[in-house]
């Protein structure tokens, strides 16, 4: 008799949990469709032809964000540029070379407590060192340096998470046929850790692009009507403009819609590049398979 | 037979942090013969074993003392260049540990790392070991899909044909044949016949049959320690000591 009890009670409990469970990720969704709802619902009418491809004209109020796309696109592909193959190196020497040690634990704590400094405190760094003190100006290059130091914990971080999860056995098999440290990670550990390594910089790239705080000291400018032409150029980026548009503009209510297109653009264009990584990455892990 | 001393582990003993897992081992293996390691789960036969291509370095916190003298060379001597030391013994694991590559790149890996370019000798080298191994005929049409696809018994003999494509000259195999069916096992013990002609070759196992069929000397480890070594007619049939009689009678414990 007791035992049907306890057999019904574990269903419910069961039950009870799963249901927990499937609220939140229905949140997580809603939360999701919401945000993208409001955005496209307002963004699409500022959405033109003109809008993608013109410059900004009659104080922003008019014409296109062409500027704002294509410094965004290219600050953050370069900031992962600069990031991604520091970062990588790091994670391999910091998971495959290190020996457990204090240096490793005190390298380890500075790029944990990197990862958790507010945005606005790298721009603030990026302003003192890249701008000032190396004399880089409010640059395309000062910009993407900072982004790049923002990103690195997020690039280390989950380089070091795909290493860990490649099997130590893959490690001692390349080691008990002669092959060195080096062809044993080259060989075998990076590409075992591709796909997750390939996640780091996605993330790492849609924190770049979003980005706005280590901007608006290092790299944007509120208006600049031209592409940018060297790695010196003041850039016009999409979460500046918006920024901008909504708070400085003397015509905040005019260009709201402005404002939500420019968004809807930046989330097309972050979510674009994920999504050209994510079809690489499960390629590389179907191919492995 | 005339005996070759080829490698020789001279009062080893190795701890895992504070835990001593070898105590005092001492024995001879010999060219061109099979010498079989047997004893209860958790005796350190695999634990010796991995001494002897130093696989243990990997672990942290282990030490070792003692000698592994290997032709005439002390293996742990600090000039002693541990790479090239583990492509002359070879090894195959206790668990089947395939790279998520191809087939035909899983055996070509070993060659390819040791420097071989050469695109005909990688794939006869390949094709060779597979046969050896028994698993040719499984795969040879299907050579450039993952390693991973095979069964478990079919793993374990890829790696057996990584292990021998690049020729080591000792061959360390630990229970090569506990995953594998009559059949395939009766390939490897064949294959083992067949290899002593070139290697020494070292297998633990726990089978007991097995090692009377392939071995010619075997050695009984119990906690340990090395408690009985002989031709393994010898140990099988006249044991020495009671304690490995009752093992190898199943009467243990
Ligand atoms: N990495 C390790 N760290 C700590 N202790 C270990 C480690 N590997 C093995 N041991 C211990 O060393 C002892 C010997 O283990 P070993 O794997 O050599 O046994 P074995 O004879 O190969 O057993 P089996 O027949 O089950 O494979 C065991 O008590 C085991 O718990
Ligand atoms: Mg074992």
């Amino acid at each position: 008799m007791q035992n049907i009890y306890f057999h019904k009670r574990r269903k419910i409990v069961e039950k009870i949990f799963f249901g927990i469970f499937r609220l939140s990720s229905a949140i997580n969704a809603l939360a999701l469709f919401i945000i993208i709802y409001f955005i496209v619902g307002k963004g699409m009418q500022a959405i033109s032809w003109t809008f993608l491809t013109e410059m900004p004209t009659d104080s922003m109020t008019k014409g296109g964000i062409l500027p704002c796309i294509i410094g965004t696109f290219i600050l953050s592909l370069c900031s992962i540029g600069i990031a991604f193959p520091i970062g990588v190196s790091s994670a391999i020497y910091l998971n495959e070379y290190a020996k457990s040690g204090t240096v490793l634990r005190i390298i380890r704590l500075c790029i944990n407590n990197l990862a958790g400094v507010p945005s606005v405190v790298f721009g603030l760094f990026g302003l003192a060192f890249f701008v000032i003190w190396l004399n880089l100006g409010v640059s395309l290059i000062s910009g993407s340096l900072t982004l790049a130091v923002l990103t690195l914990p997020v690039i280390i971080g989950a380089t070091e998470e795909a290493l860990k999860a490649v099997p130590h056995t893959y490690r001692e098999a390349s080691l008990a046929l002669g092959a060195t440290k080096w062809q044993t990670i080259y060989k075998v550990v990076l590409p075992t850790a591709l796909p997750g390594i390939l996640t780091g910089g996605i993330l790492g790239l849609a924190r770049a692009a979003g980005e706005t705080a280590p901007i608006m000291f290092t790299a944007a400018v509120f208006y600049n009507p031209s592409l940018p032409s060297s790695i010196f150029s003041k850039i016009m980026a999409l979460p500046y403009h918006i920024y901008v548009l909504a708070t400085a503009g003397t015509e905040i209510e005019k260009t709201r819609p402005l404002q939500y297109g420019t968004a809807l653009v930046l989330i097309v264009l972050v979510l674009g590049m994920n999504l050209i990584a994510i079809i690489y990455r499960s390629k590389l892990r179907r191919r492995m398979r | 037979m005339e005996k070759t001393l080829k490698l020789s582990s001279q009062n080893l003993n190795f701890y895992y942090g504070t835990v001593q897992a070898l105590h005092d081992i001492s024995l001879d293996f010999y060219s061109n013969h099979v010498t079989a390691l047997i004893g209860p789960s958790g005796c350190g036969k695999s634990t010796f074993l991995r001494c002897i291509n130093r696989m243990n370095d990997l672990i942290p916190e282990t030490k070792v003392d003692g000698k592994i003298i290997f032709d005439g060379q002390d293996i742990y001597a600090h000039s002693l260049d541990v790479v090239l030391l583990r492509k002359r013994i070879g090894m195959v694991f206790q668990k089947p540990n395939p790279f998520p590559k191809s087939i035909f790149e899983n055996v070509a890996y070993g060659l390819k790392v040791n420097g071989i370019r050469d695109k005909r000798l990688i794939s006869e080298t390949v094709e060779e070991s597979l046969i050896k191994s028994a698993l040719w005929d499984e795969v040879k049409d299907r050579l450039y899909e993952s390693a991973l696809s095979l069964s478990g018994g079919q793993q374990q003999r890829l790696c057996i044909a990584r292990a021998l494509a690049v020729s080591p000259e000792i061959l360390l195999m630990d229970e090569p044949a506990s995953a594998l069916d009559p059949i395939a096992t009766q390939k490897i013990e064949d294959l083992i016949l067949q290899l002593k002609e070139l290697y020494t070759i070292i297998i633990v196992t726990h089978n007991m049959q097995q090692a009377a069929r392939v071995s010619d000397f075997t050695a009984f480890f119990y906690m340990g320690k090395l408690i009985e070594m002989d031709d393994t007619e010898t140990l099988f049939t006249r044991p020495k000591l009671k304690q490995t009689e009752d093992y190898i009678t199943g009467r243990f414990g």
